[in-house]
């Protein structure tokens, strides 16, 4: 008998307005647990603003995005600042990189654990033994973090020396140092060669299996796409055309016109 | 020869530039006109040469981005030598000596002017947590400054409260405002949040001036005690020296505590903040409780160094809390090194005891001051002693060995 | 309710909010354009004035008299406050164009600086005298308790230069280039404008207006220093967030709105707190709506 496979995400009619404009118009997807589920589509086809939406930089027109936390109850993120959502276990990448250029690669992703330490100002000047083997926990598993990425050689660089494709991958390890059960990926593979993207294929199908987070992310590569995800959405002008396996998706003759028709208009 | 054009263009530039505000001065109450036309000579000459200065400078601006850009970047044997623990460790051992002893080899005078230099320390460490580590662009940074000497001075007047009650009390008022100008401004960034706290420090100002009943207005408090050594009687040479080692002793307390929240956990978050606030954010910062907490400490040090202050000349008044200072702060921030904790030190000394030094050029003192400013940001932005950041060993994951 | 005192003080207002309108517009036109706060652009005003002030000294020793001196004063004012905003812009300002947002802004405290101290050095520290130059009308003497000649003169110069910078801007080849750049600085270099040269002449055209501006008040008051700068640019600065921070017209109801607020607060509330309400009304826009009254709030892509 199959299992009903848990819903860790289930966006139902999302809608994001700027003024007159319809950015994302009553989009819904939902991502289970072990997935990796990919978001596809032409440029400006609103996937970067669905993100911004559910991670809480935007605050939806209309629609319902609910998180299944296993376990636990359901949270609705509508309108939740972005820091309360990464707390609940929702993380994210950019699609234009940000990292913190002025901080070694390793202080990076201790960021990422600010949210689940607790020392605050006091306490962290008097430095006792609780608030020392906090910091040492922070930089031990900081450190195995670069190591899953393949970065832990560079761990005193500063970050803005890295390499690009190395920089993305510290934008992902930063984002698994919050330890989400759920992790959001802008276009991780922009600007990469393929060698990097077939290594980036395999770190996602890594963290997938082995560290037991579900996926969702945006991509523009059809490759990296089709070989490691499903399901896939897809969306054209803010609505979502299409959704299925990546067999299903191929020959979907709209996302076979969305993505033609973009490349004629060029 | 196209260099020796340019030069010419320039000085002729100048000379026409400069010749109503420099070779005419008119006195319009006696109706008459000075011509100092030897003033053209010195502006032609120093604007030749001061333009093959420039484009020297900005040539090897040129070489040292190209470098960098292509990755070949040499840390210099300065920086090298900074970065070593040891050398610092004994850099910090012989500088605490040498201020040890200072007032015992040094006359009163010089004392004081010391003690005015260690005010600007702590001041550019307290912003430093504001502006350097966290990002959030303070103009108005003297308020808080005026908030511990005011606090100090009419508790003392009206209540007669002491010196060692006052001291932690201008900290925890500096706090508060810290919080309250915080409050309002925390969606605002970059150059609206450095206005608008220029308008509150005006604001700040320009209530001390006015409201009399409660501040005394322009003409300030006058007699404030000086801190008490349990009840001895001393005189100025005494009370001067004793200043001084209170001073020595706030600026070890603030070193230490700037460097213990440096590389901890809050600390990392507010330099997160400045690097990227919506990356910061995104990462599980809550940007609101950052923000205050970045505001309040650094305000805390410039409220209780203000109480200092106000024992130190036992007279205050508004004009001493200008936007000038609040300038002359930020800069030693930006021009030691955003951050650094000895830049800042640095740039303290260089900033105060240079002019005070160099008494012969006092007057050119605010001139040099802003063209310093202008030349550190186009030639040297990252301050003197540019980031420096903590450096982790794992061999066995061994404990941190480095303290920034 | 004594009309004729409210109708002084509005007057007054609209007088005082038209020096603000030619100060601010040099604010707002250059930060539309690079985003940066020109904090020495109060300096520009205050040598316009000092300028005029010293041709004016040497006019009127060498037997001009009237309203030449005003206009010869006012055209070499002009002339070298856009110089020196030229200059300022190429040093100070042109090397820091790539530079995040603090260096061009300490460097713009610097130079704030470095010409007061400038002007306090080569020529003193003390307030100078400025001659009356604004003439009296004669067909002013009826209404001269509500307004006077030098108020409609300030008014009527006010008007003039806004009509002809807005045709300019709207008008002119040089004024799409203007226009284009604010827009999208990279696509209008792209589309061959010379982004260098638009930027200068914003620079020149904000230095000139706030020159008139500070012969105006010059005349006005009778007094120049060269401490006027800061206080004129701060409260400059306020009009134009006021009308929204990179719009013309906000600018100038920015200018108007201040000017008014002050001269009523000033009126029938307190002088002494006149600043405070300058002050206050600043950080108050900032902090409820930045975008200003007719400013668009823009949207950080992420």
């Amino acid at each position: 008998m199959a299992e009903q496979k848990h819903k860790l995400l289930e966006v139902k009619g999302l809608t994001m307005d700027f003024g007159g404009l319809r950015a994302v118009d009553s989009v819904s997807l939902d991502v289970c647990e072990g997935e990796i589920a990919a978001l596809i589509g032409p440029n400006g086809a609103g996937k970067t603003t669905f993100f911004n939406c559910v991670t809480g930089i935007y605050n939806p027109t209309h629609g319902d995005i609910l998180l299944h936390p296993k376990g636990q109850t359901t949270r609705r993120l509508n309108g939740l600042k972005p820091n309360k959502v990464t707390e609940m276990g929702l993380a994210r990448t950019f699609q234009n990189i940000r990292l913190f250029p002025d901080m070694t690669v390793l202080e990076n992703v201790m960021i990422g654990r600010h949210c689940r330490t607790h020392s605050g100002i006091l306490r962290s000047i008097f430095r006792g033994p609780g608030v020392r083997r906090e910091e040492q926990q922070i930089v031990e598993t900081s450190y195995q973090l670069l190591e899953k990425v393949g970065l832990e050689n560079f761990a005193n660089e500063f970050s803005k020396n890295l390499p690009y494709g190395a920089q993305r991958r510290l934008e992902i390890a930063r984002a698994m140092a919050t330890e989400p059960f759920l992790l959001l990926l802008d276009e991780p593979a922009a600007g990469m060669n393929p060698q990097e993207t077939h290594d980036l294929d395999q770190l996602i199908c890594r963290i997938s299996a082995e560290e037991k987070i579900a996926i969702l992310l945006i991509e523009h590569d059809m490759k990296l796409v089709m070989n490691i995800s499903d399901p896939i959405y897809v969306m054209e002008y803010g609505k979502k055309i299409a959704e299925g396996s990546p067999q299903q998706i191929k020959d979907n003759p709209k996302v076979i016109e969305a993505y033609l028709g973009e490349e004629t208009d060029a | 020869m196209q260099e020796f054009k340019q030069s010419i263009i320039a000085s002729l530039w100048f000379v026409f530039l400069t010749f109503p505000l420099m070779v005419v001065r008119v006195n319009t109450m006696d109706n008459v006109v000075e011509w100092r036309w030897m003033n053209i000579l010195w502006v032609a000459i120093a604007s030749f040469f001061l333009s093959y200065c420039w484009r020297f400078m900005h040539a090897r601006q040129q070489t040292k981005k190209q470098e960098s850009d292509s990755g070949v970047e040499q840390a210099s044997k300065v920086r090298l030598l900074l970065e070593d623990q040891s050398f610092r460790n004994k850099a910090m051992a012989v500088l605490l000596v040498f201020a040890l002893i200072f007032p015992l080899v040094f006359d009163t005078y010089q004392s004081n002017i010391m003690i005015s230099a260690l005010i600007y320390v702590v001041l550019g460490l307290g912003l430093n947590i504001t502006v350097g580590l966290a990002g959030l662009l303070d103009l108005g940074y003297v308020a808080f400054f005026a908030a511990g000497a005011y606090s100090y001075a009419l508790l003392n007047h009206h209540f007669g409260l002491g010196f060692w009650t006052c001291l932690p009390l201008g900290g925890v008022i500096g706090c508060l405002f810290g919080v309250i100008l915080g409050f309002p401004i925390l969606r605002l960034r970059g150059d609206y949040l450095a206005i608008v706290t220029l308008g509150f420090a005006s604001i700040v100002k320009i209530v001390l001036e006015n409201w009399d009943e409660f501040s005394m207005g322009p003409s300030g408090i006058a007699n404030i005690d000086k801190p008490g050594l349990f009840g001895l009687d001393m005189n100025i040479d005494g009370s001067t020296t004793y200043i001084y080692y209170i001073m020595i002793g706030l600026v070890l307390f603030t070193i230490l505590i700037t460097m213990r929240l440096r590389n901890s956990r809050i600390g990392r978050a507010w330099i997160a903040l400045r690097e990227d606030e919506i990356a910061c954010v995104a990462m599980g910062i809550d940007m609101a409780r950052t923000k205050l907490s970045a505001y309040a400490l650094g305000a805390f040090w410039g409220g209780m160094v203000g109480v200092i202050f106000a024992a130190k000349t036992t007279f205050i008044n508004p004009a001493s809390f200008t936007f000038m200072e609040s300038a002359i702060i930020l800069s030693i921030v930006v021009l030691g090194g955003m951050g650094s904790i000895l830049g800042v030190i640095l740039g303290a000394f260089i900033l105060i005891l240079m002019p005070e030094y160099l008494r012969a050029f006092s007057e050119y003192r605010m001139l040099a001051f802003g063209a310093a400013m202008v030349l550190m940001m186009i030639f040297r932005p990252q301050g003197i002693i540019s980031n420096i950041r903590q450096k982790y060993e794992f061999k066995g994951l061994k404990e941190k060995t480095d303290h920034g | 309710m004594d009309w004729s005192y409210f109708l002084e003080l509005f007057l007054g207002g609209l007088t005082r909010g038209s020096i603000y309108a030619l100060i601010a517009l040099g604010y707002t036109m250059v930060y539309g354009i690079i985003q940066l706060i020109n904090f020495a652009h109060g300096e520009i005003y205050m040598i316009g004035a000092f300028v005029a002030l010293i041709v004016a000294g040497v006019c009127t020793i060498y037997g001009f008299s009237g309203v030449s001196i005003l206009i010869i004063a006012a055209i070499i004012a002009v002339i070298y406050a856009s110089a020196y905003g030229y200059t300022l812009e190429k040093i100070a300002y042109r090397p820091l164009r790539g530079a995040p947002r603090l260096s061009p802004l300490i460097s713009a405290i610097g130079m704030s600086i470095f010409l007061q101290n400038y002007v306090l050095l080569a020529q003193t520290p003390d307030f100078l005298p400025f001659p009356r130059l604004i003439p009296e009308f004669e067909f002013m003497e009826p209404i001269a308790h509500i307004i006077g000649s030098p108020e409609l003169v300030i008014l009527v110069t006010t008007v003039i230069t806004m009509i002809l910078l807005t045709l300019l801007i709207k008008k002119t080849k040089i004024g799409k280039a203007m226009r284009a750049t604010q827009q999208d600085l990279r696509m209008a270099r792209l589309v061959g404008v010379n982004v260098d040269r638009v930027i200068s002449l914003t620079f020149v055209i904000g230095s000139a207006l706030a020159a008139i501006g500070g012969v105006l008040v010059a005349s006005y008051i009778g007094q120049v220093n060269f401490y006027i700068g800061f206080l004129a640019g701060v409260k400059a600065f306020t009009a134009a967030v006021l009308g929204g921070i990179g719009s013309i017209p906000g600018a100038v109801m920015g200018g108007m709105v201040l000017g008014l607020t002050e001269s009523f607060a000033a009126g029938y509330v307190s002088s002494d707190y006149e600043d405070v309400f300058a002050f206050g009304l600043l950080v108050l826009i900032l902090i409820l709506r930045p975008a200003g009254l007719l400013g668009k709030a823009t949207k950080q892509k992420v």
